[in-house]
């Protein structure tokens, strides 16, 4: 007991949130997952580019008719009355980056979903995690429910760090999402049950 | 008046907010959840139209992230609205679960809980 759940329990009764990003590359199976494992078609917002932290100059280069918005999708799963769990699917292209610093505020973690015929284009979102101490782990999307490659290889090609979690899921199917989740979540019991707040990943910064 | 110019789509909403583009408090999150006080408290200016739906969609608990899907505007939009609405005490906000790095056992054990009854 930490003593702390009963008097949290505000005057408005509204339940604890907590939330976990899925990240990775463009078309990488991101909006399916959520959708896969919440209980509520993913729902979506469209961000407006300029109110979201952008100085003029950011702009520069970028398409205007592309830069207008950035649509940012999500889901939820009810884990009890007093706690409901979101899912955000990252947006993207890496554009919208300035945007991730926000969504990763009080996420427990997140699940960088890979497409092994472009592996790329999630190297940027596995660097983002990595760089801010963010734990996560790494779902391998096999399109046509194909996994050419072991996760050992695929942690390889990846140069993921020493115990990163690789897993081969399905992001069209909610037992395969679950068990991504129920693998971050192991994770993050792991680490909190040892005490010492250590993400998997390279030593802090010296 | 569906041309595909997205300009009008951006300016609109912000009509709703007298102009203004940033809220002035800034503990709004994602899932910083929102409920209507009730009863509503009496006299101070009428609500405008897009504050009574706002009101009228938390009369339940309802995260900020949601709200902006139901109403279709700008999480930026809506929370300018929000501080509006909590300036004047209609309603009352509570903050996401913080998250240190070691989240505490209890509320990871219940999550993953509640993910093997999914
Ligand atoms: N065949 C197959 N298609 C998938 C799979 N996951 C996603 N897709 C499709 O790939 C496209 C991109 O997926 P989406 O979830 O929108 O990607 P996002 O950009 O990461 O959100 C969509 O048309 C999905 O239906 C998969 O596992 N197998
Ligand atoms: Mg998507």
């Amino acid at each position: 007991m930490t003593g702390s759940d009963s008097a949290a329990r505000g005057a408005a009764a509204a339940p604890d949130a907590v939330k976990i990003l899925i990240a990775g590359g463009f078309g990488v199976g991101k909006t399916t997952m959520v959708g896969s494992v919440s209980e509520i078609a993913p729902l979506r917002t469209e961000e407006p580019l300029t109110m979201a932290g952008l100085g003029v100059d950011d702009l520069d280069g970028i398409e205007r008719k592309q830069a207008t918005t950035v649509a940012l999708d999500f889901g939820r799963i009810t884990i009890g009355d007093d706690l409901v769990l979101y899912l955000f699917g990252t947006p993207g292209q890496q554009r919208f980056w300035f945007m991730w610093n926000d969504l990763a505020i009080g996420a427990l973690g997140a699940v960088v979903l890979v497409d092994v015929r472009r592996p790329e284009s999630s190297f940027a979102a596995i660097d983002f995690f990595e760089r801010r101490g963010i734990p996560f782990v790494i779902g391998v999307n096999g399109f046509h429910g194909e996994h050419p490659y072991s996760p050992e290889e695929i942690r390889d090609a990846l140069a993921l760090p020493e115990g990163t979690q690789v897993l081969l899921c399905d992001a069209r199917e909610r037992g395969s999402c679950r068990e991504v989740l129920v693998a971050l979540i192991d994770q993050l019991i792991a680490t909190s049950a040892r005490g010492d707040g250590a993400a998997v990943g390279p030593a802090a910064a010296s | 008046m569906s041309g595909g110019d997205t300009a009008g789509r951006l300016v609109r909403p912000f009509t709703l907010t007298g102009g203004r583009t940033k809220p002035d408090r800034t503990d709004f999150t994602l899932i910083t959840s929102v409920t209507a006080v009730d009863p509503q408290p009496d006299g101070g200016p009428r609500p405008q139209p897009e504050h009574l739906r706002i009101l009228r969609l938390c009369e339940r608990p309802v995260v900020v992230a949601e709200l902006a899907t139901l109403l279709d505007l700008p999480v930026s939009v809506i929370t300018i609205m929000l501080c509006d609405l909590l300036r004047v005490g209609r309603i009352t906000v509570r903050p996401p679960r913080p998250v240190s790095r070691t989240p505490d056992l209890e509320l990871l054990q219940k999550v993953r809980d509640g993910l093997d009854r999914l």
